[in-house]
């Protein structure tokens, strides 16, 4: 290890100048340890968010295999466009966002505040185009609810969609109610993430980040990374696994 | 001192090419992922579709996330959450699956 090197080379006095910058808090004892544990405890709230998704992603599991014809009908109402759109839109801003990072660990201000900024402006087309699906989604009768119409999957417009009988048609609620939960659940985390961008880059535009200490980057891009793995299950589950029913 | 002082995992900057790289990787997955669901495999489309997702998940957890360079107790903690949820999803399955066994 090289703290241990450090520490027998030099003395005690020399290392803590050498090993103790003002943002090492006196806790810790190296940097490296004090790094480590601010992102495993993020790591630690992350888990609790896979469970949180994970109960989404369960319970769309098992409605999905009892109400299957309503299930695929309401799958095979989303634009797969938009859908893979949004997907490459969302892991551009996980790549922006890692030279965030990147550029907060090499000291560069520039490179932070662009990274920054092209992550806001890439979240904000991935909610444009979501809200654009979602406004669909309106003008179709198709949200859950006291509004929902069912007559798109009674009689279907398009001659080779096979028409649903109307109690299985009403289960489609079941699969739109999902949809807006699992997605929904998503923008907000993304919503909440933006924000939390723009005081990133408000500090970064102060000169924040560029002393070595930036966990509060790092972390910020562990949360950004995990939205996007949620996205990169929902894309499937929701717009691509029923194309191609069975019968 | 050297004896009280924890063995912390060293830090390692990954850089840009990396990134790059795992970038292109995850665009093309999606591509292939968006052209395999046009393709009628029966029941292999969902598991083709969740076996690439499960492919880009690892991918950003590695490489975007820098797990791929952390430390054991960080790789555990990761892999642990997700073994939890395999266990709620195996555990739940199964008492679905094996209620009414038998009888469908």
């Amino acid at each position: 290890m090289d703290s241990h090197a450090i520490a027998t080379e030099h003395g005690e006095h020399e290392l803590h100048d050498e090993e103790h910058p003002a943002y090492l808090r006196h806790h810790f004892v190296t940097v490296d340890q004090q790094r480590e544990t601010a992102s495993f405890g993020m790591w630690l709230f992350l888990l609790t968010e896979i469970m949180f998704f994970g109960g989404l992603f369960m319970a769309y599991l098992l409605y999905r295999n009892w109400y299957y014809d309503a299930f695929v009908a309401g799958s095979n109402t989303l634009g797969i466009a938009l859908g893979t759109t949004n997907t490459a839109v969302l892991i551009l801003s996980s790549f922006t966002m890692a030279m965030g990072v990147y550029s907060a660990e090499i000291r560069s201000r520039k490179g932070l505040l662009t990274s920054l900024s092209c992550t806001i402006l890439l979240g904000l087309v991935f909610l444009g185009i979501k809200s654009v699906e979602y406004h669909e989604k309106y003008v179709e009768h198709h949200i859950p609810g006291a509004s929902f119409s069912v007559e798109d999957f009674v009689h279907p417009s398009d001659k080779r969609d096979v028409p649903l009988a109307p109690d299985m048609a009403q289960h489609a609620q079941l699969f739109f109610f999902l949809y807006f939960a699992m997605t929904g659940m998503h923008a907000l985390h993304m919503i909440i993430g933006i924000s939390i961008l723009f005081v990133l880059l408000y500090q970064a535009y102060h000169g924040a980040y560029m002393n070595g200490h930036t966990s509060t980057i790092d972390n910020f891009g562990l949360y950004w990374h995990f939205v996007d793995i949620v996205w990169i299950f929902l894309f499937p589950l929701l717009y691509l696994i029923s194309r191609h029913p069975l019968k | 001192m050297t004896a009280s002082t924890p063995v912390a995992h060293e830090h390692h900057v990954v850089g840009p090419k990396i990134y790059l790289t795992i970038l292109v990787a995850l665009l093309v997955l999606t591509a292939t992922t968006t052209g395999a669901a046009f393709i009628n495999m029966g029941v292999f489309s969902p598991i083709v579709a969740l076996g690439i997702a499960c492919l880009k998940a690892v991918l950003v957890i590695l490489f975007f996330m820098h797990i791929r360079y952390s430390s054991k107790v960080m790789m555990l903690t990761v892999g642990a959450g997700f073994f939890t949820f395999l266990v709620l999803i195996t555990m739940t399955l199964s008492d679905y699956i094996s209620r009414n066994w038998g009888l469908w």
